[in-house]
C-alpha cells in the first residue's frame, strides 16, 4: 500500500488533459486525500505538450513528488518528455491510437490501452479521458462509483444521458485495465484517507477569495498569465456583491484606476505579472507619494521581457523592492501556501489602508496556478481594519482652507477623508506637497513630508513575517526560501534531519521591509546558510546580505530553467554544499 | 446654493499672464455652480503639464496625478462613488500623446466623467516642443525643420471611438464654454470637451486672433443637428475641426455604470464591506 501516489496525464494542449486531471483530483479530494498539482503548459491555445502532475497523499503535501508512479499518455511526446521520472515500480498507460513506443531505457512497463477506441464506441472520442480515469481506478483499486458525484457535477447540466455515458466510459476503462493487469490490479492502492473534505484550489483562487473577504468591491486589471484567474474569479463574484471589475486598456490604467477608486473610498486592487508590473511602476510611486492605498498582486513568471510566460520563476524580487523612481515606503509580502495567500491578501488590504501606501502581494507561478488542497478558511479570522478615517461630520472650514490630509503626525499616518464629504476638501498631488496637499518645494517641508511617509513603516503590523521551523540552536544549516519553494524545503529539511543533520528552515513572508531582526537571529543559530530561489542572480541571498550580513556563511542554490525545485534535486544540492 | 465664487480658492495659478487656461478654470467654476452642486460634491482630476495644475486651483476635491493618467484615475474615482461629479482635465500632450489610449478607451467605456482638454497645440511646461496637435510644418524646439507628422484630429477620433458627447470650445468665449461644460456634466455618460486654450508664450501661430479668424460656431450653421452623428463627422471634416459648440450628443445610450448588471445604486464606497458568515461559507464550499 502506497503512502504517496504521483500521477501524471499528458497530451496535446486543447485535448482535455486539464479536465482529466481535474476530474481525477476532485474525486481524490472527496475521498479526503491531500493533493498538490502542477501543470506544465505552453503559451498557445491549442497544440504543444501539456501535462498535469498530481501528488496524492493521505497526509499533508506541499510539494511536487520526485518520481512518477503512473503516467497516462495521449501522445508519444508525453512518454518521451516524462519517462525519466518513472521508476521500476511505475507504469505507463498509453492510448492505442498513437501506436506508442516504449523508450529503450524506460524503467516502467508500457501498457497499451484502447482509450480512444472504447470512447468512440460509446459515442464520442472526447470521452477517452474518462476511459483513462477508469483505467487509473483499476490501478488504485478504487470503485468507479467514487467518480459519480464529480461526473454528476461536471456533466449534470448536459443531461442524464451524458452523465450515464461518461460513467460507462469510466467503467469500461476500469474493466479493460483489469483484464490487462491481471494480478497487478490494485498494486498502486493508496493508504486510506480521512474522508474529510478540503478546499481544492489554485493560489490565485485563494487571493481572489481573500480580496472579496477583505471587502474589495472593485478591481481593474489587464489579462496576463499567470494572474488572469484572479480577475476572472472577481468577474464572476463581484456583480453578486454589487461591485464591478473593469478590464482596462493596459496595466497603467489598471493601477491608476485602482488608485482613483481607493481615493474614492472603496478597496480596489489589481493583479498582474512581470511585464504588467513594469508598466505599473510609475503608478506605484504615485500611490506612495499621494498616500493612497493600493494593493497589487504580482504573480511572478519567467522573465525578462516576455521571457517564459508559462513557467516558474522568482525573479521580480529586486524589481518589487526597488521598482519606481525616487523613494517611497511600501510593503512587499510573499505568501507560500494557499492559507497564507488567503489571509495575507486580507492583511495586504488592511495594511494598505492603515499605512496608506502600496502593498505588493508577490506570488510565483507555482503557487498561483498549482492546484492544492487546504483546510477550509476560517470566517472568524477575517478582520477588516481601515486605519485613520474621518468618521464624524467635519466642522466648517474658514477661508476655504484645505483639510490637512497630510498632517505631520507622530506615527506619520494622517486621517483620510473621501471626496464627497462636506468640509473635507483637499488636494492630492504627486508633486511634493505640504500638510494640506498644496505643492511645496521648500527644503524644510520636503524633509518633514519624506520623514512622515517613511515613519509609517514603523507601525507596520504584519503577522508572522518569517515562517520558522528552526528547532536547532546550533544548526548545521539554515535553509531559506520564499513563495512556493516552501514544500520542497520542508521535505528536504525533514529528510536531512532524519539523517542526523541539524537543519533549520526559515521562509521569508515579509520581504519589504525586510525582517532583519528575525532573520539575523536565525543566521546566528546556524553554521551555514543556504538560500534557495528560482532565479539566476540570487536576489534573496543578496537582500539578506545587504540587510543582515553573513557573507562568509551564505551560499545559494538557484534554478532558472522554468521548472520548480523537486525535493530530491534540492536535497542533493544541499548535501553538495555541506560537504 | 453655491455660486461660482464658492468654487474659487486662494491658490494663485502659476500660468503665464494671458494663458487660455484661466478662462477654462473660470468656465468650470461657473458650470459647476450653474448645475447646482456644492464644492465638496465635485472632484477635479488632472494630468501633468501647465493645465494639470488646474486641480489645485478650484475649490473642490482635487487629484493631480501622473502624466497622461488623469482619465483612469477619474474613472476609478467615479466607480467608487457614482454620486460624485468627476471632471478630468489636462492638456493635449496629456490626452492625445502619452494618454491617448486612455482617452479612446474612456470614450468607448462611457463612464459618467466630463473630460476637458486644454488644447494649445504645444508642450508649454517643458518649454516649447511639438504636440500631437501641432500643425504639419509647425516649428518648435523639437521640430526645428517643422513638424513632419500631421496633426491629430481629436474630434474625429472621438466620434469614431463611439463617443456619446463631443463638444469643442474656445477659451475666450467663456459663455459658450460654460454652457458646454454644463451640458457635459449633465450628460449621462462620458463627455469629451476639447477647448482651444492658446499658449501665449510658445505658440505664436495658433493665437487668439488666429482662432477668432478660423473658428465657426455650430450654432451659426443652419440645420446643424448634434444628434446626427454622420452630419457631425461630415461637418468636422469639412471645417477641419475648427468649430465650437456641441458637435454630437447621444441621448439614448446608457452610461457604463447603468449597464453593469447588479451594480450598486449607491456609491460602492458606502457598501457594507463585510461578507456574512453564510455568504463566506457558500464561497468556500464552491472549492470543496
Amino acid at each position: 500500500m502506497l503512502h504517496q501516489l504521483s500521477w501524471k496525464v499528458g497530451g496535446q494542449q486543447g485535448e482535455g488533459i486539464e479536465s482529466t486531471g481535474e476530474i481525477f483530483s476532485m474525486a481524490m479530494n472527496r475521498l479526503g486525500y491531500h493533493l498538490y498539482g502542477y501543470r506544465h503548459f505552453s503559451s498557445r491555445i491549442k497544440g504543444g505538450h501539456t501535462n498535469n502532475k498530481i501528488t496524492v497523499r493521505p497526509t499533508e503535501v506541499r510539494s511536487i513528488a520526485d518520481d512518477l508512479d503512473i503516467l497516462v499518455a495521449f501522445d508519444q511526446e508525453t512518454i518521451e518528455v516524462n519517462y525519466k521520472e518513472l521508476t521500476e515500480k511505475s507504469i505507463i498507460l498509453a492510448d492505442t491510437k498513437f501506436k506508442p513506443v516504449e523508450p529503450e531505457d524506460s524503467k516502467a512497463p508500457l501498457f497499451i490501452v484502447p482509450f480512444t477506441e472504447i470512447a468512440t464506441e460509446l459515442g464520442t472520442s472526447l470521452m477517452k479521458n474518462m476511459v483513462a480515469i477508469g483505467a487509473t481506478a483499476a490501478l488504485l483499486n478504487l470503485k468507479t462509483s467514487v467518480f459519480q458525484s464529480v461526473v454528476d457535477e461536471i456533466f449534470g447540466r448536459k443531461g442524464e444521458e451524458v452523465v450515464k455515458k461518461n460513467m460507462e466510459a469510466i467503467q469500461q476503462g476500469y474493466n479493460m485495465m483489469c483484464e490487462l493487469l491481471g494480478d497487478r490490479v490494485g498494486e498502486w492502492e493508496l493508504a486510506p484517507a480521512d474522508g474529510k473534505r478540503r478546499m481544492f484550489m489554485i493560489g490565485n483562487d485563494a487571493i481572489a477569495l481573500g480580496a472579496i473577504a477583505a471587502g474589495s468591491r472593485f478591481m481593474s486589471a489587464y489579462p496576463i498569465t499567470p494572474a488572469s484567474e484572479i480577475m476572472e474569479y472577481l468577474i464572476k463574484k463581484l456583480p453578486k456583491l454589487r461591485g464591478a471589475v473593469i478590464q482596462t486598456e493596459d496595466e497603467i490604467a489598471a493601477a491608476t484606476m485602482a488608485i482613483g477608486a481607493n481615493f474614492g473610498g472603496v478597496r480596489a486592487f489589481t493583479a498582474s505579472a512581470g511585464p504588467g508590473l513594469s508598466l505599473m511602476m510609475e503608478a506605484i510611486g504615485l500611490s506612495g507619494m499621494t498616500e493612497q492605498p493600493l494593493v497589487i498582486v504580482d504573480t511572478q513568471r519567467g522573465g525578462p521581457s516576455t521571457g517564459l510566460p508559462t513557467k516558474q520563476e522568482q525573479s521580480d524580487l529586486m524589481a518589487m523592492f526597488y521598482g519606481t523612481h525616487g523613494e517611497i515606503p511600501k510593503v512587499v509580502i510573499a505568501p507560500s501556501t494557499l492559507e497564507e495567500a488567503f489571509y495575507d491578501t486580507i492583511q495586504a488590504f488592511n495594511i494598505a489602508e492603515e499605512l496608506q501606501l502600496p502593498v505588493i502581494i508577490m506570488t510565483d507561478l507555482q503557487l498561483s496556478l498549482g492546484k492544492q488542497t487546504t483546510d477550509p478558511f476560517d470566517y472568524s479570522k477575517i478582520q477588516i481594519r481601515r486605519g485613520k478615517m474621518v468618521e464624524e461630520e467635519l466642522e466648517p472650514v474658514e477661508n476655504k482652507d484645505y483639510f490637512k490630509r497630510y498632517l505631520n503626525t507622530e506615527d506619520g499616518v494622517s486621517t483620510r477623508v473621501f471626496p464627497g464629504t462636506a468640509n473635507g476638501i483637499h488636494h492630492v498631488t504627486g508633486v511634493e506637497h505640504d500638510e494640506t496637499g498644496k505643492p511645496s518645494e521648500s527644503a524644510g517641508n520636503r524633509e518633514v513630508q519624506m520623514d512622515k511617509r517613511f515613519r509609517k513603516l514603523e507601525s507596520l503590523n504584519f503577522e508572522t513575517p518569517v515562517y520558522l521551523n528552526a528547532p536547532h540552536d546550533d544548526a548545521d544549516v539554515l535553509l531559506v526560501g520564499f513563495n512556493s519553494t516552501r514544500g520542497a524545503l520542508e521535505e528536504v529539511q525533514e529528510r536531512l534531519n532524519n539523517e542526523g543533520l541539524k537543519v533549520n528552515h526559515a521562509h521569508v513572508r515579509l520581504l519589504f521591509p525586510f525582517p532583519s531582526e528575525e532573520m539575523a537571529t536565525q543566521l546566528e543559530r546556524a553554521k551555514k546558510v543556504i538560500v534557495v530561489e528560482n532565479n539566476k542572480t540570487s536576489q534573496l541571498a543578496n537582500i539578506m546580505k545587504m540587510n543582515i550580513g553573513g557573507h562568509n556563511k551564505t551560499s545559494s542554490i538557484t534554478k532558472y530553467d522554468g521548472t520548480p525545485f523537486l525535493p530530491r534535486e534540492l536535497e542533493n544540492k544541499v548535501k553538495e554544499l555541506l560537504d | 446654493m453655491a455660486t461660482f465664487k464658492d468654487f474659487r480658492n486662494s491658490v494663485k495659478p502659476n500660468w503665464c499672464p494671458g494663458c487660455g487656461d484661466f478662462s477654462v478654470q473660470a468656465a468650470i467654476q461657473r458650470a459647476a455652480a450653474n448645475v447646482g452642486i456644492e464644492p465638496h460634491e465635485l472632484a477635479v482630476v488632472a494630468g501633468i503639464g501647465c493645465s494639470g495644475r488646474i486641480a489645485g486651483y478650484i475649490n473642490s476635491y482635487g487629484f493631480h496625478g501622473i502624466h497622461g493618467r488623469a482619465l483612469p484615475i477619474a474613472q476609478g474615482l467615479k466607480m467608487a462613488n457614482r454620486d460624485l461629479n468627476v471632471i478630468a482635465s489636462g492638456g493635449d500632450g496629456d490626452g492625445f500623446a502619452i494618454g491617448m489610449a486612455h482617452t479612446v478607451h474612456a470614450i468607448r467605456r462611457n463612464i459618467d466623467v466630463t473630460y476637458v482638454v486644454m488644447d494649445n497645440q504645444i508642450y508649454g511646461l517643458t518649454k516649447g516642443q511639438t504636440s500631437p496637435r501641432s500643425a504639419q510644418g509647425f516649428v518648435t524646439k523639437s521640430t526645428p525643420g517643422g513638424a513632419i507628422e500631421p496633426s491629430l484630429k481629436p474630434l474625429e477620433v472621438a466620434l469614431s471611438a463611439g463617443a456619446t458627447f463631443v463638444a469643442q470650445g474656445f477659451s475666450t468665449d467663456i459663455k459658450e464654454l460654460t454652457a458646454l461644460i454644463e451640458a457635459g456634466i449633465q450628460h449621462k455618460g462620458f463627455s469629451f470637451i476639447n477647448v482651444f486654450s492658446p499658449c501665449v508664450t510658445y505658440n505664436k501661430v495658433n493665437t487668439y486672433e488666429w482662432f477668432k479668424e478660423h473658428l465657426t460656431k455650430l450654432a451659426d450653421i443652419e440645420g446643424y443637428d448634434p444628434q446626427n452623428r454622420e452630419l457631425a463627422m461630415q461637418t468636422v471634416m469639412q471645417k477641419e475641426g475648427l468649430v465650437t459648440g456641441i458637435i454630437y450628443q447621444d441621448l439614448e445610450t446608457k452610461s457604463y455604470q447603468e449597464k453593469i448588471p447588479g451594480f450598486a445604486e449607491q456609491p460602492l464606497a458606502d457598501l457594507d464591506m463585510n461578507l456574512s458568515e453564510n455568504q463566506f461559507n457558500e464561497l468556500v464550499k464552491e472549492f470543496m
